[in-house]
């Protein structure tokens, strides 16, 4: 499927100081029975922001209307266990472009690429600042520069690079994906397969 | 020669090496299920492509099903609906496909080695993070999203940039009732719940070396516990005596020019790997957790640490054990315990079932406890009538359910409900993971047996000197 061009993004951001929050809490088990990519926004931490009942719970940070944005910065090991990419549509549909966090759990990290779902990962200290500064104002701007590879608070200048391989980067500019490079191999691969032993 | 066994298997996959970029690597065999499936044959058909090798990939229902009454119609619409769509897949492709109630169908990872379909030197994907299991095998094992599923439907590969290499040694003899679960929640307790992340985790050394090949699937299973993407464990005779004769090994001629090539999967003398960790399997003690992360986790007749004697942060710390509503410097043993689990592609094999059945054999489940006991497979199942198991733990006062993920991640009834608290033999004690507001201690078979008869969290070696 392919996704929107990712390039420069401004925008507010949702910050979850939270560490290792695992996929199960991104989107819990029981929402993942659909057979189609719909939806997944509404049970987006389904379980940190309704109650049994349904009704929000307002202490989370998403039923917080002063924290906004396309940005969700979260704690260290963000995206951990289930290799569940429900996980990362849910985050997608719920209106997130880019995570932010000092480190990422590797699957989540591929799932976000592979739907164009920006993941960035800053230092600890870096990671610090953003909270910070969020908590000092929650109107800060953050830029995501793809093309430079950089995150900048807007306020304050504060700025540090990220790294994204070239190929991935390359995607996520152009809206392309691995299986437009791959239907692309095809006689090189049916070559290969042809040479296994079993 | 200075390669490692996880580079063997990996480098004679690329097909081609992208620069700055990903490896595209080619899959032996892919295995897929009900709830990770069902877009990305969506996808397939959006892109008009079709599955190029349907002979390597391999479907089991196992995520959202009934664990009683299967010969029923499954009562869930969704569910019903995930399964009518594997089904109907499977069939448009040609691709094998064991439903419920067929003799085949369980757990996806536990029906892939019994089979045959996860063989060493193979690649071996899922849309399932426990793919890790397969490597017991050495094979590369690992798993994938949704959209690497549709990848390998139409390509038969995936992009992935290689992992750097660990290899974590473990010698010595392990002491008495400690286990293989033992012995990976021992390890994740002690690099945390990322401390292996970005690598590929060979397991070496003794411990491993005499384990069981049940024991060697329930290490490999938890590496991506502690964030690596996949472990594995160089092939031996205990491997090729396991692989040989089943459903979908190679046969003959065959057979002879696998095993030719399988001996020489091993890590050479002078490999050298990224990291390399030491641990002695004397220090290890049958271990339970006691957070909200697999790395929460201690030798059961130890206290809670305190915030500020942990790796991390103090607000996630207390955060998680306010979930499980535990103090620092709590003692483990003799905690109130509602719910016992024993399954899940974990521990959900022969060796677990006979291991819970040698502490409930002669003893009685206790009242205040329910418990589930869920089969890995039909085979499973099979074997644990056959051994007389299940008249050990009939006699217990215990039930044997239909093979399934179940109570693991409990998207079918199988669910703790909020506040209760379960030992459970599977992987995850994550917030919610049993069932909304659940309390999960994560344990070995030997321990989930202990606490089924006395109620309370055992040390199962003070039963197994009863006894």
């Amino acid at each position: 499927m392919a996704y929107e061009k990712f390039e420069i993004l401004k925008s507010t951001a949702v910050p979850l100081p939270v560490e290792n929050v695992d996929t199960d809490q991104i989107i819990p088990a029981r929402f993942l029975k659909a057979t189609e990519r719909v939806g997944f926004g509404d049970n987006l931490f389904r379980d940190w922001r309704y109650n049994p009942d349904n009704t929000p719970k307002a202490d989370f940070v998403l039923n917080n209307p002063v924290y906004k944005g396309k940005i969700l910065v979260g704690g260290k090991n963000f995206g951990s266990g289930s290799s569940r990419e429900h996980a990362v549509w849910a985050v997608y549909d719920y209106g997130f472009r880019c995570v932010v966090s000092s480190f990422f759990a590797d699957i989540f990290r591929g799932n976000c690429l592979n739907i164009g779902v920006l993941p960035v990962q800053v230092s600890a200290e870096f990671l610090d600042k953003i909270f910070k500064a969020i908590e000092a104002n929650p109107e800060t701007e953050i830029e995501v520069n793809l093309p430079n590879q950089t995150i900048t608070l807007l306020e304050s200048g504060d700025q540090e690079s990220f790294e994204i391989n070239s190929y991935k980067k390359e995607n996520m500019l152009n809206g392309y994906d691995d299986i437009d490079y791959l239907t692309k191999m095809k006689a090189e691969i049916q070559d290969f397969a042809e040479a296994r032993p079993f | 020669m200075s390669t490692t066994l996880f580079d063997k298997v990996w480098d004679s996959h690329v097909i081609l090496k992208i620069n700055d970029g990903p490896d595209v690597l080619f899959i032996d065999r892919h295995l897929i299920h009900e709830v990770t499936s069902p877009v990305a044959f969506l996808g397939l058909k959006s892109r008009n492509n079709t599955v190029l090798y349907p002979n390597r990939t391999f479907a089991t229902a196992d995520h959202n099903t009934p664990t009683i009454n299967q010969h029923l119609p499954v009562e869930d619409p969704l569910s019903a609906n995930q399964l009518k769509a594997l089904a109907e897949n499977a069939a448009e492709w040609g691709i094998t496909h064991w439903g419920l109630g067929h003799q085949k169908n369980g757990i996806v990872h536990v029906v892939g080695p019994e089979n045959g379909i996860t063989l060493p030197g193979a690649t071996i994907v899922c849309g399932d993070s426990h793919t890790s299991t397969h490597g017991a095998f050495g094979a590369v094992a690992f798993g994938i999203g949704t959209s690497e599923v549709e990848m390998v439907l139409s390509s038969q590969c995936i992009m992935q940039p290689k992992p750097k290499k660990m290899r974590i040694n473990v010698n010595g003899k392990l002491g008495f009732g400690v286990t293989p679960k033992d012995v990976a929640l021992f390890l994740i307790s002690k690099l945390s719940a990322s401390g292996a992340t970005g690598y590929f985790v060979e397991y070496a050394g003794d411990v491993f070396k005499n384990m069981s090949m049940e024991g060697r699937m329930t290490v490999c299973n938890l590496s991506i516990e502690m964030g690596a993407r996949g472990g594995i464990i160089a092939p031996d005779e205990k491997t090729f005596n396991y692989v040989e004769g089943r459903l979908f090994t190679p046969k003959g001629a065959a057979w002879d020019k696998a095993m030719d090539y399988w001996k020489t999967l091993k890590s050479d003398e002078d490999a050298v790997f990224d990291e390399e960790i030491n641990f002695l399997a004397s220090d290890i003690e049958p271990m339970i957790t006691y957070g909200t992360n697999p790395g929460m986790g201690t030798g059961i007749s130890d206290y809670i640490p305190k915030a500020e004697s942990v790796e991390g942060g103090v607000a996630s710390y207390r955060k998680s054990l306010e979930y499980m509503g535990f103090h620092e410097g709590d003692k483990m043993i003799g905690k109130k315990v509602d719910f016992v689990f024993l399954g899940s592609c974990t521990n959900g094999r022969i060796e677990d079932f006979r291991a819970f059945a040698s502490i409930v054999k002669g003893r009685k489940k206790a009242d205040n406890i329910t418990a589930w006991l869920v089969p890995g497979s039909h085979d499973v199942e099979a074997k644990i009538k056959e051994e007389g198991l299940l008249d050990i733990i009939t006699a217990a006062g215990f039930e044997l359910r239909e093979p399934g993920c179940s109570a693991c991640l409990a998207m079918n009834d199988d669910k703790v409900p909020a506040g209760k608290v379960a030992v459970s033999t599977s992987n995850r004690n994550f917030e919610g993971r049993q069932g909304p507001g659940s309390r999960t201690m994560l344990a070995s078979p030997l321990v989930a047996a202990a606490t089924a008869v006395t109620g309370v969290l055992t040390d199962p070696r003070t039963l197994l000197i009863n006894s």
